[in-house]
């Protein structure tokens, strides 16, 4: 309980301070917002009273109270391009879509990763592990997005298995919705799944060579009996770890592959708001990825501390 | 001894090589001109004249690669030049002098470590804006974090050393130790780490670029042909997929020859 107890303290130290990091980053640095609303031209008066009726004139301490307090309730002011759009609902409307699409795409890295890190760690012959090498090492080469071209390209305009652009938002229809996030969720995790492969075969290869696989070869055991009883559960407990980062980058790899497949998610609106220097929006869309991604990697630690309660502090 | 060769090495190196080669051939000399549009040529599927065809303005897409990998390397390697060089001195200082300082250091490493190379690198071009030089500097500090944390473990493992003590008892100073002594000693252990963060950067460039925030024109970007491609994706496919298997042959060769260095010792 300590250590869980230390970590929160951690996370909740982190998370204050990426809000202080990304408040002076997106409402202190700009150049003025009300001059972005206003346009240069903007006579000096117009500006201040803008500046006051926007809040710009108070000390910074007070605008960061104000604002993580909105925060916290979820409201981040309204977007710059969409005049009158709230940033919530813009950023609300949008978060279904890339939440199932990370979803799908963290199923995908688990369910094919570890067989196939449990058949590669079992091949012996020389010819076999460098097969496996040389492909591992193409496919974590592969850019996503590039993948994400191979892949409409593939199904969509060759085997018309899917309409690039027709896509479903979940809340309509989960099913349809779901048939077409399968194709951008291959696109982003199949190089995470060659990361994870490569990370559980040596995660395996490690722990083969311990003391204790001998004793129980000792006693009898037979290979199999080894491998899945005792070698496979210890070298799955670093690869909880390896999984909390591997979350963090298929969040990121779905801002590339979202623009491929023309999926309205939070990546595509975020690189959007970028190029449009639509600050409100970009300041909502990297708190809510960086708060996600510190939470996960509490979580990740809790639970390999369960798991593995050697894990002191 | 002599059976068990390096293949990794070998090949990795020829890869790059030949990479590194096209790229100053494009310097000063291309097939064809890199920006000349020709209305009878769009689309040209590949050919002897064309080896990877033409794209929707008629230009000859080979050039364009050629040029490509050239603003790819230039990218790459200086961010992780940069990142080398200020991360390595971070994590020298934090890994020597330890205490609170070191604390704070490698607190701030891991927040940023655990973030998306491409989420931050987005985060700065929101304010640098887009364009070569800013591309690097972006990359480049996002690079800063893992030097650090390796200038700084080389550090922990070699202050202790007899060496540094008897330099430290003939009164060298704090900077003669760091970078005349241990320097010379860590720098295998952090080159190595550089082929890893080349092939991040390759990698965040191409994403970047692809996505309009990286590069600009004139600039040729392999991340950005593909991005152009992708609308005419059923016209001409070859538009789209030399810039990005070359990007795979890169990335690679710089990961074979990573592997081949972690082999030799």
């Amino acid at each position: 309980m300590r250590y869980i107890g230390k970590k929160f303290l951690t996370l909740i130290i982190a998370l204050l301070l990426i809000s202080i990091v990304v408040f002076l980053a997106f409402s202190i640095l700009p150049a003025d917002a009300s001059i972005a609303k206003l346009g240069q031209n903007a006579t000096p008066e117009r500006i201040a009273a803008l500046r006051a009726e926007m809040g710009l004139d108070r000390p910074v301490l007070v605008q960061y109270w104000s604002w993580l307090t909105g925060a916290v309730r979820g409201d981040f002011g309204t977007s710059y391009q969409y005049t009158g759009t709230g940033v919530a609902s813009l950023v609300g409307g949008r978060l279904g879509t890339s939440a199932v699409l990370s979803l799908i795409s963290l199923v995908m890295v688990v369910v094919i990763s570890i067989p196939v890190g449990i058949f590669g760690a079992k091949r012996r012959s020389v010819a076999g592990r460098a097969a496996m090498t040389t492909l591992v090492h193409i496919t974590m080469g592969v850019p996503s997005f590039f993948l994400g071209i191979l892949i409409t390209y593939l199904f969509s305009l060759v085997l018309k298995w899917f309409t690039i652009g027709k896509y479903v938002s979940p809340a309509e229809d989960l099913s349809a919705s779901i048939s077409y996030l399968v194709f951008p969720a291959i696109a982003i995790s199949l190089p995470k799944i060659a990361m994870t492969v490569k990370f559980l075969v040596s995660s395996i290869r490690a722990e083969l060579h311990k003391d204790y696989v001998r004793t129980a070869y000792a006693k009898g055991c037979s290979r199999n009996g080894v491998f899945y009883g005792h070698v496979l559960k210890n070298s799955l407990v670093p690869v909880i770890t390896f999984l909390g980062i591997i979350i963090a980058e298929i969040v990121a790899g779905s801002i590339v592959v979202e623009k491929v497949f023309s999926v309205p998610g939070i990546g595509l609106l975020l690189v959007t708001a970028i190029s449009n220097r639509d600050y409100p929006v970009v300041e909502a869309v990297v708190l809510l990825i960086a708060v996600v991604v510190i939470v996960i990697n509490f979580l990740v630690d809790v639970i390999y501390q369960i798991i593995d309660p050697r894990v002191k502090l | 001894m002599k059976k068990n060769r390096n293949y990794s090495l070998i090949i990795g190196l020829v890869i790059t090589g030949i990479m590194l080669a096209l790229a100053l051939t494009a310097l000063f000399w291309t097939p064809y001109s890199t920006t000349g549009m020709s209305l009878t040529l769009k689309f040209a599927p590949p050919s002897w004249a064309h080896p990877f065809g033409c794209d929707n303005y008629g230009r000859d897409i080979l050039s364009r690669v050629m040029q490509g990998i050239g603003t790819t390397f230039l990218v790459s390697a200086s961010t992780v030049i940069f990142g080398m060089i200020v991360g390595s001195v971070i994590g020298f200082f934090a890994g020597y002098f330890g205490g609170w300082f070191d604390e704070v250091i490698m607190r701030i490493n891991d927040v940023l470590n655990a973030f998306p190379s491409i989420l931050l690198a987005l985060v700065f071009v929101s304010f640098l804006g887009s364009g070569l030089m800013n591309i690097i500097l972006a990359l480049g500090i996002l690079f800063i974090p893992s030097f650090a944390r390796i200038a700084r473990s080389e550090m922990l493992r070699l202050k202790g050393l007899q060496f540094v003590q008897s330099a430290r008892l003939s009164k060298a100073g704090t900077c003669r130790i760091i970078f005349a002594h241990i320097m010379p000693n860590a720098y295998i252990g952090i080159l190595a780490s550089a082929a890893v963060g080349f092939n991040n950067a390759v990698i965040a460039e191409a994403g970047l670029s692809f996505l309009g925030l990286g590069v600009q024109p004139p600039n040729a970007s392999l991340g950005r042909m593909i991005d152009e491609a992708g609308s005419f994706l059923m016209q001409a496919p070859w538009y789209a997929i030399f810039p990005g298997v070359t990007i795979i042959i890169l990335v690679l060769g710089v990961a074979l020859i990573s592997d081949g260095v972690n082999r030799m010792d």
